[in-house]
């Protein structure tokens, strides 16, 4: 996995809440073997109309959000199914940042196991966010080392993230190698623990 | 003495392997790997050349992709793909696999109980938002990504915040025509879909000690759907009794020593939780969703919601934006709205006494003309069981199609798709947009509630049938 330390990019807003796995990611994708090209997927059934051509009213599409890289929504984003999928296709699309004032707890737990980093800021600055980047191309820089979130022009705002996730991001650990070297113990706890 | 403990505490004491700080490696006991959500994690491991830790506490089986009305003729290529990837997978990693036309062989969450897999006290973990389902029986389970199911294979563990710990306590009995599904979609009604988020649920009180093991099972499968990631019930006798004979129980002299500790694992009287949600299930009417997702419900005998009676600014374009999708009217009542299609099925409702429930609403009536209706078993042992009883002829005489056990309809990942602008009375779990095919329409109903929308045409409240 690729260390995450701080990113600037253009923001896109996505003024709903309670956007689900099967919104950022519809089912009829999910039947791929590898990780890779769900990004052509991502938002389908709100980016595509019925004959698969883009919806010019869907905001994704505008040209003016075009290589946007930190995404702004409402509060629950990721709820439902658990499928990794859906930070598959936000990472392949190409956004690095996903900012709400919630996420559900598998969908948080996805992102940053991908490198795919997940910052709860309070509703205020989340709408304010929002609107930014509605009427105007805005950037905003997300440090992750410092845990700060500022733009240009003045705003700047700190956000908290589990101690264990901000390190595996900073440093792009494989999580499976960090938990082996505690293999030994493992091994302990099997040799007693009783399982019918 | 000792604090007393609830029995998340109970459990979590149990499989810890390592602790740092507020996190955990938490040993898993039963790993269930299906087709969707594992190819990636097997390439992860034969990349890194690491192997299954433990392939015994592991079982796989095809579900979401089955074509149920011929489970011969998968059309889909790629659904083919997967299939046969999930077989290569577990083949060359030696796990236990129930595949398509295995006499084990459903949906995921049907089959663990079902073959006394699902034991209580066991850490219990699937890539798929529905583990919860486990949780009837006393055990943690919870879903898990895909990077966390490879993580599980190499290990047999995964990291884990220690869960804060919340009791639903469902007072009094439920009325006669009022299920498990019905109390589950009050309480999501009632509290949202957000309520249980970062808690761990334990369902306790009255009606829950009265419910079969299925109706728990109903309970907890939508434990995730109210924003928890697991709920369970304390096991009891009716827990036990379930157990007892299934084939991977343990047998004799071992069943009476677990027994004994499966009893010891329920909460002490006293225990404390973080949070305490106290919910009056005798006044429970049959439940109907109403929008996009699992808190949009209302009871039977309520209008569709009207946005400009919301509270806030944002309630109200959830609303609207929810009308909008499912081509609803606000203020009309919940009875008049004519469904297409009806299905009854999904980890949620597909169960045995699922079917029988729905069954006997039938009473020698025909489905409407207007309906296509569709039962399709949670696994092939349910579907063989309601043979056994006539179940299928019920159906089949009403005018229901009888199919083989899968995902089907509850997700549009195979061919049982619902058309665009179509609606359905589902007794599934979720009524997201495109969930059960493009721009399709979803309620979600218990199954007593579904057969007599099948016959009717419409919403009506089993409780006025005679
Ligand atoms: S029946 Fe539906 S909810 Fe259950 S595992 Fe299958 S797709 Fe998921």
């Amino acid at each position: 996995m690729e260390p995450f330390k701080q990113h600037t990019g253009l923001v896109y807003p996505l003024n709903r809440t309670n956007v689900d796995t099967d919104q950022i990611i519809p089912k009829q994708f999910l039947k791929r073997i590898s990780r890779q090209g769900f990004g052509q997927y991502l938002f389908y059934n709100w980016r595509f109309d019925k004959k698969d051509r883009p919806r010019e009213d869907f905001s994704l599409n505008f040209p003016k959000y075009k290589g946007t890289s930190i995404l702004v929504s409402g509060e629950n984003f990721g709820s439902g199914s658990s499928r990794e999928h859906a930070p598959w296709a936000l990472q392949d699309y190409g956004f690095k940042v996903i900012i709400a004032p919630s996420f559900a707890d598998i969908f948080s737990n996805n992102c940053t196991k991908n490198g795919l980093l997940p910052v709860v800021l309070t509703d205020a600055e989340v709408s304010q966010l929002i609107k930014n980047a509605e009427s105007d191309s805005y950037h905003l820089t997300v440090d992750l080392e410092n845990l700060k979130v500022y733009d240009d022009k003045g705003f700047e705002t700190s956000f908290t993230i589990d101690e264990y996730s901000r390190s595996m991001l900073l440093n792009g650990w494989d999580e499976i190698a960090v938990t082996l070297t505690h293999e030994d113990k493992i091994t302990e706890f099997e040799k007693h623990h009783v399982v019918y | 003495m000792t604090k007393p403990k609830t029995i998340i505490e109970k459990i979590w004491e149990k499989n810890i392997v390592h602790e740092e700080g507020n996190r955990a490696i938490l040993y898993i006991d039963l790993h269930l790997v299906h087709e969707v959500t594992s190819p990636q994690a097997f390439e992860g491991l034969r990349m890194n050349h690491r192997k299954v830790r433990q392939p015994n506490r592991t079982f796989a089986t095809m579900d979401h992709n089955v074509p149920t009305k011929d489970i011969t003729n998968i059309k889909d290529e790629i659904s083919k793909i997967q299939m046969d990837t999930l077989r290569k997978n577990c083949e060359e990693f030696g796990i236990s696999l129930a595949g398509m036309g295995h006499k084990h062989q459903g949906i995921v969450h049907v089959i663990g109980p079902e073959l006394g897999l699902t034991q209580p006290g066991k850490t219990i973990v699937c890539g798929d938002s529905h583990t919860s389902t486990h949780g009837a029986f006393g055990a943690l389970a919870f879903g898990i990504g895909t990077s966390e199911v490879e993580h599980v294979l190499a290990t047999q563990t995964v990291w884990q915040a220690k869960p804060k710990t919340l009791n639903v306590q469902f007072d009094g009995k439920l009325g006669d025509g009022v299920t498990a599904k019905d109390l589950i979609l009050a309480l999501i009604g009632k509290y949202g879909i957000g309520f249980g988020s970062g808690y761990v649920i334990e369902y306790t009180g009255e009606a829950i000690r009265n419910l079969s093991m299925e109706g728990r099972m109903t309970i907890c499968n939508m434990s995730i759907e109210g924003g928890a990631r697991a709920g369970l019930v304390s096991p009891d006798q009716t827990t036990i009794d379930f157990i007892e004979g299934r084939e991977f129980a343990p047998k004799g002299e071992a069943f009476e020593q677990a027994k004994q500790e499966w009893l010891a694992l329920a909460s002490d009287e006293d225990a404390e939780y973080d949070k305490t949600i106290i919910f009056n299930a005798s006044e429970v009417e049959p439940q109907v969703s109403w929008g996009t997702n699992p808190g949009q419900t209302v009871s039977i005998s309520d209008l569709v919601p009207n946005p400009d009676h919301a509270k806030t600014e944002n309630d109200k374009n959830e609303i609207k934006h929810a009308l909008e999708y499912m081509g609803l009217e606000a203020d009309t009542p919940i009875k008049d709205i004519t469904i297409e299609h009806v299905f009854i099925g999904s980890c949620t409702n597909s169960r045995l006494a699922d079917l029988e429930q729905a069954a006997s609403i039938i009473k020698g009536q025909k489905v409407h003309p207007n309906v296509k209706a569709v039962v399709v078993p949670g696994s092939r042992s349910v579907k063989v069981a309601a043979e056994k009883q006539g179940l299928d002829k019920l159906f089949l005489e009403a005018g229901f199609e009888w199919r083989e056990p899968g995902c089907s309809s509850c997700l549009g990942m195979n061919d049982d798709i619902i058309p665009p602008g179509e609606r359905c009375a589902s007794t599934s779990n979720r009524n997201f947009e495109g969930r059960q095919g493009n721009d399709a329409r979803t309620h979600l109903v218990s199954p007593q509630m579904a057969t007599a929308a099948a016959i009717a045409g419409h919403f009506v409240d089993v409780r006025t049938l005679a």
